[in-house]
């Protein structure tokens, strides 16, 4: 309503090009006798923008740059950081630097027995939360009725994502490393790992199989199937790509923890064999192990005398094995959406 | 009817069989792995509790909650007094979200509000890729990166202080606000989009006058969550902080936190020692605090959900 009184309004003078023309324009009319109302509706644009709209105009570019600023503000020193890690540590990215073992007090030599470390925690943790959390996941979403329990069950879901990792790290200690007496291992870190991953796999699972449509399950129940034969025949086949990404999301943040493995099993330094078959597998259940993201702190606070190069190239092999996984799940996700049929 | 028929009759069944009696197997599997997150939770309060209560009979709570003085190495007298360290993990937490919370939310508007197609997509895409960046690396950058910069353009004597903590914390949490804040963006009705717009408001008026009301309870959870990721992160904080267990008086100053305590003073502190069971106290304290966070984070969303329904 506004807009239109105002651009009938023939003097609003001195807001702009358009209003001034229209002041001058009705000035002009005035002055000649004639009929005001014909000028002005002859030379007027009517589609003019009143100053009620370029204000909103003004507003609304206003609004989009300051926040396009704040996105960049987010984005750009993350791409910063990331770049100059590279640059700094290009020096000493190599095969060789991933193959060697570190050598004369870590101040040597490349990220092998770490990274192997890294990668069988994450592997056991994952055998250990896996099955658990997707079998959760589809107790939340096939089974749980909509009530209270449920909701209990939920919130336990969010309380454990936002238990602090420290938390998790003594919870191990108590739990793995003296109440189960598996003792520093590599077993009760994988299991401290495995906790801490639940959540997030049953969160993703959960959503995988809330994107199944119901028809298909109303379909498969008229058949005769029980609940889990649905679930086992049809609910899991067509969510299983969805599955897949929450746990391919979860590798990359077990293997990024530090602070739950860090009194749990996860140690400063340990020799393992150079060459061979060995080397595939340095580590016993029982033991301790090496972690990239540990052997990060180490080198960064713990070290002295580390060249800068080596600290920086194990802080960009760790962020690139992340990220590598990462991407590999957001494509598969982006994929997936490509062909889903319904 | 040959043998073979016969046999794979039997054979199903068996496995018919098998089937009625495998469902209520499976389906109480499920539901124990269902609750299995309440058991962890409660778990994971028990055996610290266990662990903490060896301290609990010698403990001074007056000096535990109220005192500044930590110094739990003293052979005199050793003090264990949390107060500096809650401060300093409150205010490199405010600090963090007081740069984190307008970002994050303003990104969230941006992205999901002014960009469409390829541009939005890769906003997401890089948003997230930077959620996943590991904790220890964060900590890696600020102390080997931000430091240095900070004792450059600043008086401070240290690099490591207040400030590095507080930003590289901000850098961390922000896409944890962006995407919760996104998702509350979008459980908001195209429909409240589509009366905006054909009342002739442009996009801005639709985030301030619609959205914001309308997805306030979800991104104010949003930002809960991201306060209660910051009081617990660990490992950045403990490498950016400084460790000086003091109340902070200015940005400037070296701090130190709850969970860095935790994490630099429990491998040193001998099994079973009161050092230790306070450490495990103050893993208690922290257990409360992220807790009660989440618990009214999720009661904030809740409210939006039976207003809804």
């Amino acid at each position: 309503m506004s807009a239109v009184s105002d651009r009938q309004k023939p003097s609003v003078v001195g807001k702009g090009p358009a209003a001034a023309l229209a002041g001058r324009m009705s000035e002009h009319a005035a002055s000649a006798a004639g009929s005001v109302v014909a000028v002005r509706t002859k030379s007027l644009n009517p589609f003019a923008p009143s100053a009620l709209e370029r204000r909103k105009n003004v507003k609304e570019a206003a609004a989009r740059w300051v926040l396009g600023l704040f996105t960049f503000a987010l984005v750009a020193p993350v791409l910063a950081i990331l770049g100059y890690l590279v640059v700094r540590a290009w020096p000493v990215l190599g095969i060789s630097f991933i193959l060697e073992n570190p050598q004369k007090y870590m101040t040597a030599g490349g990220i092998w027995a770490p990274l192997v470390g890294t990668f069988f925690l994450v592997v056991i943790s994952l055998l250990l939360a896996a099955p658990i959390g997707i079998l959760g996941g589809v107790y939340l979403n096939e089974y749980a009725g909509n009530n209270w329990r449920t909701r209990v069950v939920a919130l336990g879901v969010t309380n454990l994502a936002g238990v602090p990792s420290i938390v998790h790290g003594l919870f191990g200690v108590g739990a793995f490393v003296m109440f189960a007496g598996m003792g520093k291992s590599m077993l009760a870190a994988s299991c401290t790992l495995a906790v801490m991953s639940l959540p997030v796999i049953i969160t993703s699972t959960r959503e995988a199989l809330s994107s199944v449509p119901m028809a298909f399950r109303e379909a498969c129940w008229n058949m005769g199937a029980t609940r889990w034969q649905t679930i086992r025949t049809i609910v899991l086949p067509n969510s299983v790509g969805g599955i897949l990404t929450g746990v391919i999301f979860e590798v990359t943040r077990a293997a990024g923890e530090t602070a739950p493995i860090l009194f749990t099993g996860a140690v400063f330094y340990k020799r393992v064999r150079d060459h061979g078959w060995d080397s595939f597998f340095p580590y016993n259940l029982n033991d301790g192990c090496m972690a990239l993201s540990m052997h990060l702190y180490t080198l960064a606070t713990q070290v002295v005398g580390v060249s800068d190069q080596i600290q920086y190239g194990t802080a960009v092999v760790l962020i690139g094995l992340t990220l590598a996984v990462n991407s590999v799940s957001i494509a598969l996700r982006v994929y997936l959406r490509s062909r889903k049929k319904w | 009817m040959t043998t073979a028929t016969a046999n794979r009759r039997t054979w199903r069944s068996l496995l018919h069989g098998l089937a009625d009696w495998s469902e209520p197997v499976v389906e109480w599997a499920i539901r124990l792995c269902g609750w299995s997150s309440i058991l962890f939770v409660f778990s994971i309060f028990v055996f610290i509790l266990v662990i903490a209560a060896g301290a609990f009979g010698r403990l001074d709570w007056g000096e535990f909650l109220f005192s500044a003085e930590w110094q739990p190495d003293s052979v005199v007298q050793p003090r264990y007094g949390t107060l500096a360290l809650l401060v300093g993990t409150l205010s490199v937490t405010a600090l963090a979200m007081l740069l984190a919370a307008p970002l994050g939310l303003g990104a969230a508007v941006f992205i999901s509000e002014f960009c469409s197609g390829k541009v939005k997509e890769t906003l997401k895409v890089l948003v997230e890729l930077s959620a996943a960046i590991p904790s220890v690396v964060w900590g890696f950058v600020g102390y080997m990166v931000l430091a240095p910069l900070i004792i450059r353009y600043t008086d401070a004597a240290s690099g490591v202080n207040l400030l590095n903590a507080g930003l590289i914390l901000a850098l961390m949490s922000v896409p944890i606000i962006v995407s919760m804040s996104e998702d509350a963006l979008k459980a908001v009705p195209d429909s409240y989009r589509e009366a905006a717009l054909s009342l002739g408001a442009s996009r801005w008026e639709i985030v301030y006058r619609v959205l914001f009301p309308a997805a306030k309870n979800g991104l104010l959870a949003a930002v809960l969550l991201g306060v209660g990721r910051a009081i617990g992160e660990t490992m950045a904080v403990l490498m950016c902080t400084g460790h000086a267990v003091r109340i902070p008086h200015s940005l400037l100053t070296p701090v130190r936190t709850l969970t860095a305590t935790i994490a630099s003073e429990l491998g040193e502190s001998p099994v079973g020692e009161m050092h230790y069971c306070v450490l495990f106290t103050i893993g208690l304290e922290l257990f409360a605090i992220t807790f009660l966070v989440n618990v009214i984070a999720d009661f904030v969303v809740k409210g939006i959900r039976s207003e809804r329904s």
